[in-house]
C-alpha cells in the first residue's frame, strides 16, 4: 500500500497507543466532561482544549522508545531542577506561593515537571547502578529526591511536593530498598512528626487541625472540608442527579470545578458514581502495574511502576481530602478536575506507559 | 545487597509490585468505608445538613396597623421603600474597605456610614443593617448589575412608618425606633419572640408604643433557596404575613389640628374630653417635634436639637407636666364645701382684700377686696378670700380626700404609657415626701393656699380634664382613652374599647348644679366672658393662674417679669350646659392671665367641636385690662 493511504496512516497514528489504557483514560476524560458540564459548564470548552492537547501529547510521548526516555532523564531532571531554584530567586508570587517562573511569553510552573522528571532521573540513575547495587546507592537516591522536593516545599506547594517525593519513593521502593530500612524510616518519621510540626507553615498546621475538627472554625478553615463532607454524605447511594447537586449549584463546595470536583461527584452521582471513579482508577493502576511487571530493562520497570502509583497517589489523597480524612493539599482529582496543566502531566504518565508496553518485545529480541 | 541475577532482581520486582497492588486495594477499601460511613450511616445527617445551607427561613414582618381618627383620617401609615442592606457576618474581607468599593456603585455619605456604625454597635452580629435607605429606581437597577461583586450585602424592600401630618399630634401617636435589648425583653415579657423575628421596629413612646402589640401583627415566613453568599435564589414556601390592627382613635384630627394652631408659638397642653364616654377628642402637647425623624434612626444633630431645646419639646405635657391649677381649683372646693356641708350656697362672707391667718396675711387679688361674696360670685369673680377661709374650714384632709375622688393626684390611666402621677398634698402625702421630721409635719398655714390650688397641688393636665368631664357628667368618671375601636384587618372585626365608668362620686344632684350654674356665670359674666362673648351655645368655664413666682405684695405687672416667670394660665370648661359634650383642661405656659391666654384657645376648640367653626388665626390674647388683677 502506498504509505500516504488513509489507512496506513492511520495505523502509524494508532500504533504506539494501548488501546486498553486509552479506554480506561477515554471513559476518565467522558465523566470528567459529564461532571464539569455540571460544575462549571463555562469552562467545558477550555477543558476539551486541554484534553486534544493532552492526547496529542501523549501520542508523541507513546512514540518515543524507552531508550530515547532514559537518555534524555537526567537532561530533563537538570533542566527541571535549575528552573526549580530560578523559582526559588525569581518567581512570581501568587496567592502568598512562589510557585511561577515568569518566562516573558508564558508563566510556567517547574514544580509541575518534577512530577515526571523525578521519577525518570531516579529510574535513570538505578539503571545504571543495576549491576552493583548498593545500599549507599540509596543515599544519593535519596539527595536527588529531597532536593526538589525541599525546593517545593519551601513555595510553598504542599501538594506537588508529596507527589514529587511519592514519584521518587516508589522507584527507590520498587528498586528494592530493604524492608529494615522501610520500616525504619517509617519509624524515624512517625518519630520526627513533632518537629516536622514544629517547621510548618501556619497555613499548614491549620490544615492538620481543620482534619482534626473541621467544626471548631466552620466559616474560615473548616468550611471547605465541612461542605464537601456534606456534600457527599447528603449525596446518598444513587445521588441527586447530574446538575441537580445543591451544595455544588448553590456554590457551598468551593473549588467546585478543580480541587473538590469529587465532592460534586460524590453528591450528585452518589456511592455508585463513586464506586464508577475508583473502580476505572482501579483499572487504570491495575493496566499500568502489569505494563511495570512485563517491562524489558530496569528503567522502564522502574518509570512505569511510579508513573502508575503516581495515578493511585493522586487520586487517594485527593479524594481522600475532600472526603476529609486526609489533610487538605493542593492535589487535583486526577483526569477529572479542571485543568490543563495536571491533565498534560497526567497525559505524559499514560503515554510513558504506552511506550514501555509497545518496545516490551524489542529489547527483549 | 546486590541483584547480580537479572531473574532474582525481576522476581524481586514483581513481588513489590504486589505490594503495592495491596496497598492500592488497602487504600481504596478505607475510602469505600468512608463512603459508606458518609453516604448510607450519616446519610440523613448530611442531608439534613445540606437542606439547612440551602434553605433559608425568612421572616416577612407584617405591615404595622394604621392610626386613624374618628373620622378614618389617617393619622400613621406604612410606605414601601428599597434598602441596602449588609450582613457583616457574610461579608467578605475588611467590612470599611467593602463600604468604600460600596460607596463607587452607590452614593453612601458620611452620615450613612455613621449611622450604620452606630447600628453595627447595637446589633447582634448576624442581623442585616441598612447602610442605605430609600433607595432610587436608578440606584436598585445599579447595584443589582453590580450585586456580584459584594457577597453579603442586599436589596431589601421594606416597609418604613410615616406619619403624614408631621409634626402634628405627635405626642398621642408617639413614633417607633429601631428594636433595642429593653424592648427584646418587653418582647419576651409577652412571648413573642418567635412572631418578632425579623422586626426590626418598636414603638416607643405614645400610642405606637401602648398598642404595640396591637398595631404588629403576625409574621409570615419564606422559604428561600439561598446560595453560598446569602442571595436568594428562589422562593419553595410562603406563609403570607397577617397585618397589624389598624386603630381608630375617638380624636377627631380637625380638632386636634384647631387645638395645636390655637397655641400659636406658645408651650402648653390641651386635652378635650367626650365625659359621657372618657373618649379624648383632642390631647395637645406644645412644642411638639415630627416622629418621622425617628423612623430610620434619627440623625445626632437632631436628637441634640430635640433634647437641648428650652422648649422641651419631647416632653408631653399633658400628661408628664405637673401644675398647680390655680384658681380652675375653685368649683371643687366649693363643691366640697357643699357635700361636707361646710357652706351654703347663699351664705355670704366678707372679703376685704385680705384674709389673716396666725401672723401671715393671705392677699386676694383684687386690691380692696370683692366686698360680700356669696358661693356663686365666689367662683364667677374667682374670690380668693372666700377659698380662704373655706380650706381652713374644710382642712386639708377633707380636701384631700374630696379632690381624690375627683382623680386629682391619681393616674388616668389613659392608654399612653408614663402618665406621671402629680401631688394632692395631704398630711399622709407630706409624711411620705420628706424625709425630716419637722419637715414631714403638716402646718395649717399651708392648707390656705391649698383652697386656691396653689402650694403643694401639682396636677397633669388630663387630670384637670378629667375631673372637669366627671363634674360635667354629674360625677360618672369615665377612664380617659384614645383608642375608640381596634380593627383587626383580616376578618374586619371591630373590638371596641368599651367606656369605663371608674366611679361614681356620691354628690347630691343639687349641689351639681349650683356649681354648673356658678361655672355658666364665668363664662356670661365673669372671668370667662371675654373669651366666650357672643357664643351661640351656653357653656361652663373656670380661668386659673397658676403663681409660679413670690410677689411678696407687689404688684404683678407682666411686663417687667422675664418669661419663664410668667404665671402659667389655665382654663377649664364643658359645654353645652345642659348636656356637656365636651369637657377642655387649658394650659398655657407662662402664658399670664388664663382669662387672656388659656380661655380663647378652649373657645376655638368649643365652637369647632359643637358649631364646626374653624377660626382663621391662633387664639388671640385678650391684651385689655381684666376684670381682676389676679385670680
Amino acid at each position: 500500500m502506498n504509505r500516504w493511504h488513509p489507512r496506513v496512516l492511520w495505523q502509524k497514528l494508532v500504533q504506539p497507543i494501548d488501546p486498553p489504557l486509552l479506554a480506561i483514560a477515554g471513559a476518565l476524560l467522558l465523566a470528567a466532561m459529564i461532571i464539569i458540564a455540571s460544575a462549571s459548564p463555562e469552562r467545558l470548552t477550555n477543558q476539551a482544549i486541554s484534553v486534544v492537547v493532552a492526547l496529542v501529547v501523549m501520542r508523541l510521548i507513546a512514540d518515543l522508545p524507552p531508550q530515547r526516555l532514559m537518555h534524555y532523564a537526567p537532561l530533563v531532571f537538570a533542566v527541571g531542577l535549575l528552573l526549580l531554584i530560578a523559582v526559588a530567586l525569581f518567581g512570581d508570587i501568587s496567592k502568598g506561593a512562589r510557585r511561577w517562573l515568569n518566562l516573558g511569553i508564558m508563566r510556567v510552573q517547574p514544580s509541575e515537571l518534577m512530577k515526571i522528571a523525578m521519577p525518570m532521573m531516579l529510574a535513570w540513575f538505578f539503571q545504571q547502578r543495576e549491576a552493583m547495587l548498593r545500599l549507599s546507592d540509596y543515599a544519593v537516591a535519596a539527595v536527588i529526591l529531597l532536593l526538589p522536593t525541599a525546593l517545593i516545599v519551601r513555595q510553598p506547594d504542599l501538594g506537588t511536593a508529596v507527589l514529587v517525593l511519592a514519584a521518587g519513593g516508589y522507584v527507590i521502593f520498587f528498586a528494592g530498598l530493604p524492608w529494615k530500612i522501610i520500616v525504619a524510616l517509617a519509624a524515624s518519621a512517625v518519630a520526627a512528626a513533632p518537629l516536622a510540626w514544629n517547621v510548618m507553615h501556619d497555613y499548614q498546621r491549620a490544615r492538620i487541625l481543620t482534619l482534626l475538627d473541621p467544626e471548631k472554625d466552620p466559616l474560615g478553615k473548616g468550611f471547605h472540608i465541612i461542605q464537601s463532607t456534606i456534600a457527599i454524605g447528603s449525596g446518598g447511594i444513587l445521588g441527586k442527579g447530574w446538575g441537580q447537586g445543591t451544595q455544588a449549584q448553590l456554590e457551598f463546595i468551593p473549588e467546585r470545578h478543580t480541587d473538590f470536583i469529587f465532592a460534586v461527584v460524590a453528591e450528585e452521582f452518589g456511592m455508585i458514581g463513586n464506586l464508577v471513579l475508583m473502580t476505572l482508577y482501579a483499572l487504570l493502576i491495575g493496566r499500568g502495574l502489569m505494563i511495570a511487571a512485563n517491562a524489558p530493562t530496569m528503567f522502564s520497570r522502574l518509570l512505569a511502576g511510579a508513573v502508575t502509583m503516581i495515578f493511585f497517589t493522586y487520586a487517594f489523597v485527593n479524594m481522600g481530602m475532600v472526603s476529609g480524612i486526609l489533610p487538605v493539599v493542593g492535589v487535583p482529582l486526577p483526569f477529572i478536575s479542571y485543568g490543563g496543566t495536571s491533565l498534560v502531566t497526567l497525559f505524559i504518565g499514560i503515554g510513558i506507559l504506552m511506550s514501555i508496553h509497545r518496545h516490551r518485545m524489542l529489547v527483549q529480541k | 545487597m546486590e541483584f547480580r541475577n537479572p531473574e532474582e532482581h525481576i522476581d524481586r520486582f514483581r513481588s513489590r509490585l504486589t505490594v503495592a497492588g495491596g496497598f492500592v486495594l488497602a487504600c481504596f477499601a478505607l475510602l469505600f468505608g468512608r463512603f459508606i460511613w458518609l453516604q448510607v450511616v450519616q446519610h440523613s445527617y448530611y442531608q439534613t445538613r445540606a437542606e439547612d445551607n440551602r434553605i433559608s427561613l425568612v421572616p416577612i414582618v407584617p405591615n404595622r396597623g394604621l392610626i386613624v381618627d374618628r373620622n378614618g383620617v389617617i393619622l400613621a401609615r406604612n410606605y414601601s421603600a428599597y434598602t441596602l442592606e449588609v450582613m457583616p457576618s457574610r461579608v467578605q474581607g475588611d467590612l470599611d474597605g467593602v463600604i468604600d468599593q460600596l460607596a463607587v456603585v452607590i452614593d453612601i455619605q458620611a452620615k450613612d456610614r455613621k449611622r450604620f456604625k452606630k447600628l453595627i454597635e447595637e446589633s447582634k452580629n448576624f442581623e442585616s443593617l441598612p447602610i442605605r435607605t430609600r433607595l432610587t429606581d436608578e440606584e436598585v437597577a445599579k447595584f443589582i448589575a453590580h450585586r456580584y461583586q459584594f457577597p453579603g450585602i442586599d436589596i431589601k424592600a421594606r416597609l418604613f412608618r410615616q406619619y403624614p401630618f408631621g409634626a402634628f399630634a405627635a405626642h398621642v401617636l408617639g413614633y417607633i425606633g429601631r428594636v433595642t435589648d429593653d424592648d427584646m425583653e418587653k418582647i419576651e415579657d409577652q412571648d413573642e419572640e418567635a412572631n418578632y423575628r425579623g422586626t426590626e421596629h418598636f414603638g416607643k413612646t405614645g400610642l405606637e408604643q401602648h398598642y404595640e402589640f396591637d398595631l404588629h401583627g403576625v409574621t409570615g415566613f419564606e422559604q428561600v433557596e439561598v446560595d453560598a453568599g446569602g442571595h436568594a435564589v428562589r422562593t419553595l414556601e410562603r406563609t403570607a404575613p397577617i397585618a397589624g390592627n389598624n386603630l381608630a382613635l375617638t380624636l377627631d384630627a380637625k380638632l386636634q389640628e384647631i387645638a395645636e394652631n390655637a397655641f400659636g408659638d406658645r408651650r402648653g397642653a390641651l386635652v378635650a374630653i367626650e365625659p359621657t364616654t372618657g373618649g379624648i377628642l383632642a390631647l395637645v402637647s406644645m412644642p411638639n417635634y415630627d416622629p418621622n425623624l425617628f423612623v430610620d434612626g434619627i440623625g445626632s444633630q437632631d436628637w441634640d436639637d430635640l433634647n437641648t431645646s428650652a422648649d422641651k419639646p419631647m416632653v408631653n405635657r399633658a400628661l408628664n407636666g405637673a401644675y398647680p391649677p390655680g384658681s380652675t381649683f375653685k368649683p371643687y372646693m366649693a363643691l366640697a364645701a357643699l357635700t361636707y356641708g361646710k357652706r351654703k350656697p347663699e351664705q355670704v362672707i366678707f372679703d376685704p382684700g385680705y384674709f389673716n391667718f396666725g401672723d401671715h396675711t393671705f392677699h386676694d387679688d383684687k386690691k380692696g377686696g370683692h366686698g360680700m361674696v356669696d358661693m356663686y360670685k365666689s367662683i364667677v369673680q374667682s374670690c380668693d378670700t372666700y377659698y380662704y377661709m373655706l380650706a381652713n374650714d374644710l382642712g386639708i384632709d377633707n380636701i384631700a380626700t374630696f379632690m381624690r375622688q375627683f382623680g386629682f393626684g391619681q393616674r388616668t390611666g389613659i392608654d399612653i404609657d408614663g402618665e406621671s402621677e402629680g401631688v394632692l398634698p395631704s398630711q399622709e402625702w407630706k409624711k411620705k415626701r420628706f424625709h425630716r421630721p419637722e419637715q414631714q409635719k403638716w402646718y395649717s398655714g399651708e392648707t390656705i393656699s391649698i383652697g386656691i390650688g396653689q402650694g403643694y397641688n401639682a396636677y397633669t393636665p388630663i387630670q384637670l380634664a378629667q375631673a372637669m368631664a366627671t363634674l360635667a357628667n354629674n360625677g360618672v368618671m369615665f377612664r380617659p382613652h384614645l383608642v375608640d375601636h381596634v380593627t383587626d384587618t383580616r376578618s374586619g372585626d371591630k373590638t371596641y374599647v368599651e367606656p369605663q365608668p371608674i366611679r361614681t362620686i356620691p354628690l347630691q344632684q343639687s349641689h351639681i348644679d349650683i356649681i354648673k350654674a356658678a361655672m355658666v356665670g364665668v363664662n356670661k359674666e365673669g372671668t370667662g366672658a371675654r373669651a366666650f362673648a357672643g357664643a351661640t351655645y351656653v357653656s361652663g368655664g373656670k380661668t386659673g393662674t397658676a403663681q409660679l413666682y413670690s410677689l411678696k405684695g407687689e404688684k404683678y405687672a407682666e411686663g417687667k417679669l422675664k418669661k419663664e416667670l410668667r404665671d402659667h394660665a389655665l382654663f377649664i370648661a364643658f359645654a353645652p350646659a345642659e348636656a356637656p359634650k365636651i369637657a377642655v383642661a387649658v394650659l398655657v405656659e407662662n402664658g399670664g392671665f388664663g382669662a387672656q391666654a388659656a380661655a380663647p384657645i378652649a373657645r376655638q376648640v368649643i365652637d369647632y367641636y359643637l358649631l364646626g367653626k374653624v377660626p382663621n388665626a391662633p387664639a388671640g390674647e385678650d391684651d385689655s385690662e381684666p376684670e381682676e388683677e389676679r385670680e
